[in-house]
């Protein structure tokens, strides 16, 4: 409990130190509302890939998920080729954004339960799987795009939910808005989210005391999968294209977003409002870096510093808040000290 | 295991039991290996009989040694129940300063220092990756993925991102060097290049520190449960001091041998060819989990992935199902070794 509040308290501090800085930098444009409307509407992406690591990782096990973003862009390539075959995208343009919508989420969800399935039946190490089907997926893409980047157009839903604001709020941020805060209350209030926390902290006894082990893992990757799929239908809703390799630097990014939001790496857990607002600070950093004009590069290289740094930091934390609590696990085989699986 | 047990099994040891395959294969899974790589080439040269070329072998050869090294360096991190997706970034970042170094600085640097200092380079960013893995105590996934970014960003803000068309003279001589050259029945030279040599000499450095030294007998032991081996006594630190810091040798001389190769430096090449290389060691046979894995076994794996890369074309299948392919190849090699496993 100490750790969790701990954590969130970090991270508001972080958001609104970046604020003051980019306030202060800016001279106050860094706080306009236009700014913060087109922060917002970059943050869904990379926070939605965030939220299926954050899942994946708190299976346990080494349980990561490294397909999120070339699933989604399998997603979106493949949504755009099939509805496009049957369905024009000037002609009957909210039939296309809704089959394409349904189509983009469906192929998450099916990629996130062969991942599920892989990983849970067939007993596959996380990480080897999912870089199996990130590679799998990623080269259906290009199989199916034929490696070029496939025309979405800007059918009237489908661009609204890319471009539009409703009450000053970006549409994709407020659709991010509700899954995270569904998957929250997934975690937080029914037994899945019980089930999940525990097995992450320790697989074993979760075998023993009947968890539906299957049941969970193939659950935690079709969520995953399915928060790929939005991304991917976000993705093709802000760009006019998709293309197979859109994104490349989103594992790096949605990992970094995960690490910084406290989720343990080795599992059992992690908070949604966490990676919220760790996605969040991410982007004012992002946007900041911007502000200062610096290149790709040194963001690239701002990224993995931050997640070395954080790691650090976690880790030093850790031992310096669990020392005790390791020694008493030790020598005391009962009484839970797992931590409590809030959200 | 109790002494007796112990005893029982040193005297059951020597009546062997009847050869059957699948005890074979499940000691030996290179044998798999083999057995696909001996029948997509037979396929292959059934369907397009040019493949049996000696240049297209040849070729073959030449395009195994960067990925081949590569493939010894994550092969003998795995092997110790890591995993290591920055070496390529160290590879861009040792070949390109070195260039820039040795065409700016010192231009008359013998080709034997270039590759010397490269893969010390190399071995000191392997070094730090080592150190982190190690007191960061988080897996090493996500720390190498950092590390990755770590260094091409700074390769690329802080170094360069000019393309060198012209290398150092000694550089591109050292690419051009023939080891064995011959022509072909069409009248074209055939030249197998000098640096091949390197990924044998390599391979057999590396699999004599992993069966001959103590250091192999660690590196294992810590593969197959890190919490008792240094119970045992091994020290954890050194371990992933060593292991990072070779396969982060081998890295930069990889790179260096790349730049040769290809007579140009590219500081953007490179990165994001480490899946390719992870699925050739998970398809010789290593487990990702750690504790098993031979070098022949690696090396079958980079053939079998090299091969793939390079008949997709010649039987007609376009490029552009290369990706599926190896990823589907992976999951299958995956699953088959894991299933395997479970049957013992």
């Amino acid at each position: 409990m100490h750790k969790t509040s701990e954590q969130l308290i970090m991270l508001v501090v972080i958001n609104v130190a970046l604020l003051a800085v980019g306030a202060a930098i800016s001279g106050g444009t860094f706080l306009s509302l236009f700014n913060f409307q087109s922060m917002a509407s970059q943050v869904p992406e990379i926070g939605l890939l965030a939220i299926g690591v954050m899942l994946a990782m708190c299976a346990g096990n080494g349980g990561i998920d490294l397909s999120g973003i070339a699933l989604a862009n399998l997603s979106g390539v493949l949504s755009a080729v099939i509805v496009s075959s049957f369905l024009s995208a000037t002609d009957s343009e909210t039939g296309f954004s809704l089959a394409f919508m349904a189509m983009t989420v469906g192929i998450g969800f099916a990629g996130g339960v062969i991942n599920g399935l892989l990983i849970s039946k067939l007993n596959i190490t996380p990480i080897l799987c999912t870089l199996g089907t990130q590679m799998a997926f990623m080269g259906l893409a290009v199989v199916v795009s034929g490696g070029k980047a496939v025309t979405v157009g800007s059918p009237d839903l489908l661009s609204r939910i890319g471009n539009d604001m409703f009450l000053g709020v970006p549409i994709g941020f407020l659709i991010f808005a509700v899954v995270a805060a569904l998957i929250a209350a997934v975690l937080k209030f029914t037994p899945y989210g019980l089930w999940l926390m525990l097995m992450g902290t320790n697989p074993k006894a979760a075998v023993y005391a009947g968890f539906p082990r299957t049941g969970i893992l193939v659950a935690t990757y079709a969520i995953s999968g399915t928060l790929s799929g939005l991304a991917g239908m976000i993705i093709a809703a802000r760009n006019v294209n998709v293309k197979y390799d859109y994104g490349s630097s989103y594992l790096l990014i949605a990992i970094l977003v995960v690490v910084m939001a406290g989720v343990k790496p080795e599992g059992g857990y992690g908070r949604v409002i966490c990676v919220v607002l760790s996605a969040i600070a991410l982007q004012l950093m992002s946007s900041l870096l911007n502000f200062g004009g610096l290149s790709n590069f040194v963001r690239d290289f701002a990224w993995g510093l931050l997640l070395l740094t954080f790691l650090a930091v976690g880790r030093y934390d850790v031992a310096g808040f669990l020392m005790p609590f390791k020694g008493q696990n030790k020598s005391s085989g009962p009484g839970p000290q797992a931590p409590k699986p809030t959200n | 295991m109790s002494p007796t047990q112990l005893e029982e099994l040193q005297q059951a040891a020597p009546v062997r039991p009847p050869f059957s395959l699948a005890e074979l294969v499940r000691k030996r899974p290179e044998t798999i290996t083999f057995t696909l790589l001996v029948g997509i080439c037979i396929a292959v040269a059934i369907a397009n009989p040019a493949f049996l070329q000696p240049s297209t072998l040849i070729d073959i050869g030449r395009a195994s040694v960067v990925m081949g090294l590569f493939a010894l360096g994550v092969f003998i991190i795995l092997a110790a129940g890591g995993i290591d997706v920055s070496f390529t970034a160290i590879a861009a970042f040792t070949m390109y300063s070195m260039t820039v170094l040795v065409q700016s600085y010192f231009p008359g640097m013998p080709i034997a220092v270039i590759l010397l200092v490269a893969t010390v380079g190399g071995a000191l960013l392997g070094v730090i990756n080592g150190l982190l893995v190690h007191h960061l105590k988080v897996p090493s996934l996500i720390v190498t993925i950092g590390t990755q970014y770590l260094f091409r960003g700074f390769l690329l803000s802080f170094i360069g991102t000019v393309w060198i068309m012209s290398l150092p003279p000694q550089m591109g001589a050292f690419g051009r060097l023939p080891l064995l050259q011959f022509e072909s029945a069409n009248g074209a030279t055939v030249t197998l290049p000098f640096y091949f040599l390197v990924l044998p000499i390599a391979a057999v450095i590396t699999w004599w520190i992993l069966n001959r030294t103590l250091m192999g007998r660690a590196i294992f032991a810590v593969g197959g449960n890190a919490n008792i081996a240094s119970r045992l006594g091994y020290d954890l630190r050194k371990v992933h001091v060593f292991l990072f810091g070779y396969a982060g040798a081998l890295a930069g001389l990889a790179g260096i041998i790349h730049v040769c190769a290809n007579r140009q430096a590219n500081p953007f090449d490179l990165v994001g060819t480490e899946i390719n290389v992870i699925a050739a060691v998970v398809l010789g046979g290593a487990k990702i989990t750690g504790g098993t894995g031979t070098v022949l076994g690696t090396m079958l794996g980079v053939l079998l992935i090299v091969v793939i890369n390079s008949v997709l074309v010649l039987v007609g299948i376009p490029s552009t199902w290369q990706r599926l392919v190896v990823g589907v190849f992976i999951l299958l090699a995956a699953a088959f070794f894991v299933t395997r496993q479970r049957k013992k």
